[in-house]
């Protein structure tokens, strides 16, 4: 499994926040509290479906496996969808831009577990009854977690199309339709792909916990691996967790060489670099799919019906580059744009206060601050931790091709794999040898996060030019020397796509991570995680939301003060090219 | 060839662009000129000149502020039918085969498919790319790309060739190759084509293949001259006439400095980038047989397979530092020149810096501003800024890119990139 060289959409260009996250961030939660203070409002007395009852018998695994896959592929199209709409509309529009890329940005630092609990409340209210809703609410957590990545990545695209291409489709006249699909949306593809992957493997951790969720006093578990984990939890029966976890090793291997490994080798050709070189991504299923010449002429006319349709001319939008507006005209109009944005958020903003006055004074506040700072520590101390592990090994591994080759689909395949299957086990241990749940479960937080730096070192180590280690074995470079001078600067643009993935993942983490249960006993560690998630389980919304929102401008913070200035310098200082 | 219906016409057109500052910077201004039937016209110049942004506004990819193009008789508003073009990268879609990218023009306009098919392998079958159908560009050599380029324009049947330096990204002998198929294909009437109008800064390429040759000159970008050539296709490099052409076009493009004296003695004069060991070795190549310091322009270039564009900035560069002099496409080595080449590095070192201060305005305020700041450091902003003012922010900057490594070979100052601080620290 060689996965293209990373980029890091997830962060975009610029240090530390711009004008516009002044208007962003509050835009975002203030929707946000509303959202949630609505939903809770609709709820009242909320009947939990019916849905048909869970077994722990390991027959019914690859049913509910199959349930879970089909959420995932669900909320892929729909992050498809939104990615191919969203970042278009930002790409396109000076005035959309300004407030889409900073609004996307804010949503990407949002906790994900942490509004599940009430975009349940949502859906279930939008089909009272119904299992539906909960399926949506599943979804739509899914969701959550794939779409932002996809869409930056099509933004960023959109914005690196090379002036050649696009002066000769102008030349060639093709219309906005066309241009977007024959030019666009293949210029888009190779980054696209890589970051569904990563969405991919971030999902399965997102699909687990939101099967299985509490309404009030019952919880609704849709059939699927999550719900079949919470109910072995409940029963605490642990070889049921044995069943599920290879249960979902299976499926992740099979989604890899059954999807994204012909996924990815049918689109190494839209790799816009012309030159040869760079070994060529194989896929046995796309072999197969190539020669069976019975399957190719049975797909022929829907393949035909697919140009047609990019080759609808559509409107001819695009008429040569037109002359721009007067200046004066350009200004007032770009005026009355912000001015409008501006007063929409402070409405909301304003409506968001007026709601939870009521409900929440300064010391909740101070509460929540201060346990943020407690999860901050954990996630620093972890990635370091990690760091120091892992960054010496995957130096090791990457610089051996035929051991790399070895561990890294088995770095990834762990990275995708969904740790907090794995938390019950945990668990046990930690009431069996009475360990101190603030230092035990904060490992929880990394288990599944750390891989990604694995493997991004690796894919760094793997590529790091033979003639620059040469020259250090030549000058009889060593020791402490080699690493500083020689090997991690060439490294560091990778480990910080990795870190950068990892801390991310830390912090989403930490709702199922300080706050576990194992049949009736429960453990909690003392950080905002454990302070969402007790909120969560009580039903006490403004709470949720309060720790949500302290979550994000953490994340925020810690993303602008610590990893875009890193990633900046890694870019301008220790690029090897 | 007589003349015969004008296809293209431009009339008084100007680009220009507003700067922060309020006022504009013009990259062409009042050019005319027109495109006949039958024949093939060159626009020359050097790099920067404004004869891309002039082929890109007939190609309706870019708007004139002011003037029209008008073709057939319609003014020209966005790409119009019946004009193709040949892009210097190639531009091909590298995820459609060769097929598939001849093909996308006629798709896009909705061409039937029966149709479409013949006319496409029609057009490889003409551009000698027969059995690479299918393959992907990336399969392909340079050449090769460039006649799938070449395809694509013609396979949509246009009245109107354009070319943007068609074979500046190809090698010397693969440029030939496809020079002499294209010349041959013209001449023989077996392109669709009216007529062609191309962007070159190679002089030997524009007098091979064009019939009139329209050369630009900079600041603001404009027509300087007119050459027309007249000498039956194909046409033989080695003839009299054709060389005595070639260096009458080579005299009159180095006829006098692209900018204006004043423009030397303001800190702002664009500067193109050349290394100092750049400078040093042309120089040393000039003091040597067989030239003995003074060489004939179109000759020294041949010798040392430089094409004018890579030739000028290091022509320009010594012109500035008075390390050389030029007249009637020749260049001299004044006594400074000499000198440098018979020094030591330490020496010429010296002598860089002497020549640097006085004749390069900014090098001198850069270092006069350190002197005087009592740290003797100051940020790159501040030098940027002020070049902004009066170039384009790519000039600025590589002005800039040339007095930092000018200024440190020279060690006049030293310059933190990291930082982006220029100072007098030396590492010690």
């Amino acid at each position: 499994m060689r996965w293209s060289s990373p980029t890091i959409s997830a962060i975009p260009r610029g240090v530390v926040p711009n004008r516009w996250d002044l208007l962003a961030v509050p835009l975002v939660l203030s929707i946000f509290f509303l959202f949630a203070a609505g939903a809770h409002e609709m709820t009242g007395p909320l009947t939990a479906p019916q849905g048909g009852e869970l077994s722990l018998d390991p027959s019914h695994l690859p049913y509910y496996a199959l349930r879970t896959t089909l959420r995932m592929m669900i909320a892929m199209a729909g992050s498809l969808i939104f990615t191919f709409t969203y970042a278009t509309a930002a790409a396109k529009s000076r005035r959309a831009e300004v407030i889409l890329v900073p609004v996307l940005d804010v949503l990407q630092s949002v906790p994900v577990l942490g509004y599940v609990s009430f975009t349940v409340t949502f859906f279930l209210a939008l089909f009272p009854g119904n299992v539906l809703g909960a399926e949506f609410a599943a979804i739509f957590a899914i969701f959550t977690s794939q779409a932002w990545n996809m869409a930056f990545s099509f933004y960023q695209s959109l914005r690196t199309v090379p002036k050649d291409l696009e002066e000769v489709s102008r030349s060639l006249r093709f219309s906005a339709w066309q241009k977007f699909w024959f030019l666009e949306v293949p210029f888009a593809i190779p980054g696209l792909i890589w970051n569904m992957m990563m969405s991919m493997s971030g999902g399965w951790f997102f699909v687990v916990a939101s099967e299985a969720i509490a309404v009030g006093s019952h919880t609704v578990r849709l059939p699927g691996i999550g719900s079949y984990v919470s109910l072995a939890i409940e029963q605490k029966n642990l070889g049921a967790i044995g069943w599920a976890l290879l249960t979902m090793a299976v499926v992740i291997l099979a989604y890899d060489q059954f999807f994204f490994r012909p996924l990815v080798a049918w689109t190494d050709k839209f790799r816009s670099d012309l030159g040869p070189g760079q070994e060529v991504p194989q896929s046995w299923l796309l072999q197969l799919f190539r020669r069976a010449r019975l399957l190719n002429t049975a797909f022929d006319p829907v393949a035909r019906q697919l140009r047609r349709i990019a080759t609808w001319p559509g409107p001819r939008l695009w008429s040569g580059p037109g002359r721009p507006a007067p200046r004066s005209m350009r200004w007032l109009g770009e005026a009355l744009w912000y001015a409008a944005v501006a007063a929409v958020t402070g409405l909301l903003l304003w409506q968001a206060v007026v709601t939870v006055s009521g409900r929440l004074g300064w010391h909740d506040l101070e509460t929540a601050a201060g346990l943020g700072a407690l999860t901050m520590i954990r996630v620093v101390i972890l990635i370091a931790l990690a760091t120091a592990v892992w960054l010496p090994l995957g130096v090791l591994i990457g610089l051996k091709p035929r051991l790399a080759q070895m561990v890294q689909p088995i770095a990834q395949f762990l990275a995708a794999f969904p740790a907090n299957l794995l938390f019950p086990v945990a668990v046990v241990g930690i009431v069996r040898f009475s360990l101190n749940p603030d230092v035990w479960l904060s490992l929880l937080m990394i288990l599944g996060a750390q891989w990604y730096i694995l493997f991004n070192v690796i894919a760094g180590a793997s590529v790091y030019p033979n003639d620059l280690r040469d020259a250090a074995a030549n000058l009889r470079i060593g020791g402490w020397q080699w690493w500083r001078q020689v090997l991690l600067p060439g490294v560091f643009p990778y480990y910080i796509t990795g870190a950068v993935t990892a801390s991310g993942g830390c912090w989403n983490a930490s709702i199922v991570a300080e706050y576990v249960s194992w049949g009736n006993t429960h453990l909690q560690a003392h950080g905002l995680g454990a302070y969402i998630a007790a909120a969560t389980n009580a039903g006490d919304f403004p709470h949720i939301i309060l720790g949500i929102a302290v979550m994000s401008v953490y994340v925020i913070l810690f993303n602008r003060i610590l990893w875009r200035p890193l990633y900046g310098m890694a870019e301008r200082r220790f690029r090897l090219d | 060839m007589a003349a015969g219906q004008t296809l293209i016409d431009v009339r008084d057109v100007r680009q220009a662009f507003p700067r922060p500052s309020g006022a504009e910077r013009v990259v062409i201004d009042k050019v005319n000129m027109s495109l006949r039937e039958r024949e093939i016209v060159g626009l020359l110049g050097r790099s920067g000149c404004g004869k891309s942004t002039l082929l890109r506004i007939v190609a309706g990819l870019a708007h004139a502020s002011a003037g029209e193009v008008v073709y057939l008789g319609k003014p020209i508003d966005g790409p119009a039918e019946g004009i193709a073009m040949v892009f210097q990268t190639f531009a091909l879609f590298p995820w459609l085969t060769v097929l598939e990218n001849v093909e996308a023009g006629l798709e896009a306009q909705g061409v039937p498919e029966r149709e479409m098919r013949k006319r496409a392998l029609a057009a490889i079958d003409l551009i000698g790319l027969d059995g690479f159908e299918s393959a992907y560009p990336r399969e392909l050599s340079g050449g090769m790309r460039q006649r799938v380029g070449l395809a694509r324009a013609l396979v949509v049947n246009p009245a109107v060739l354009l070319m943007d330096e068609p074979f500046s990204a190809l090698d010397v002998l693969t440029a030939e190759t496809l020079r002499t198929d294209l010349i041959e294909l013209w001449s023989e009437g077996k392109l669709p084509i009216r007529s062609i109008l191309m962007v070159t800064h190679n002089i030997e390429e524009a007098v091979l293949m064009c019939d009139r040759i329209l050369m630009l000159a900079d600041s603001p970008g404009h027509i300087a001259a007119e050459f027309v050539v007249d000498l039956p296709q194909p046409r033989n490099r080695l003839a009299p006439r054709f060389r005595a052409l070639v260096d009458d076009v080579y005299a009159r493009m180095t006829e006098r400095p692209a900018q204006s004296p004043k423009a030397l003695t303001q800190i702002s004069y664009r500067m193109s980038h050349v290394s100092a060991n750049t400078l040093a070795g042309l120089m040393e190549t000039l003091a040597s047989d067989p030239y003995r310091g003074k060489a004939d322009l179109p000759h020294i270039a041949g010798s040392l397979q430089l094409e004018v564009d890579d030739l000028w900035p290091i022509v320009e560069g010594l012109q500035l530092l008075g390390f050389a002099e030029l007249a009637q496409g020749d260049i001299t080595l004044t006594d400074a020149g000499r000198q440098f080449v018979d020094s030591d590095l330490e020496q010429r070192k010296r002598l860089f810096a002497d020549l640097l201060r006085r004749h390069v305005p900014l090098a001198a305020h850069i270092r006069r501003v350190l002197d005087e700041r009592p740290g003797h450091h100051a940020p790159r902003v501040r030098f940027e800024a002020e070049l902004e003012d009066q170039q384009s922010e790519e000039d600025a900057q590589e002005t800039l890119q040339t007095v930092i490594s000018w200024g440190r070979f020279a060690e006049l100052f030293s310059y933190d990139d990291q930082a982006e601080v220029f100072s007098l620290d030396n590492p010690t």
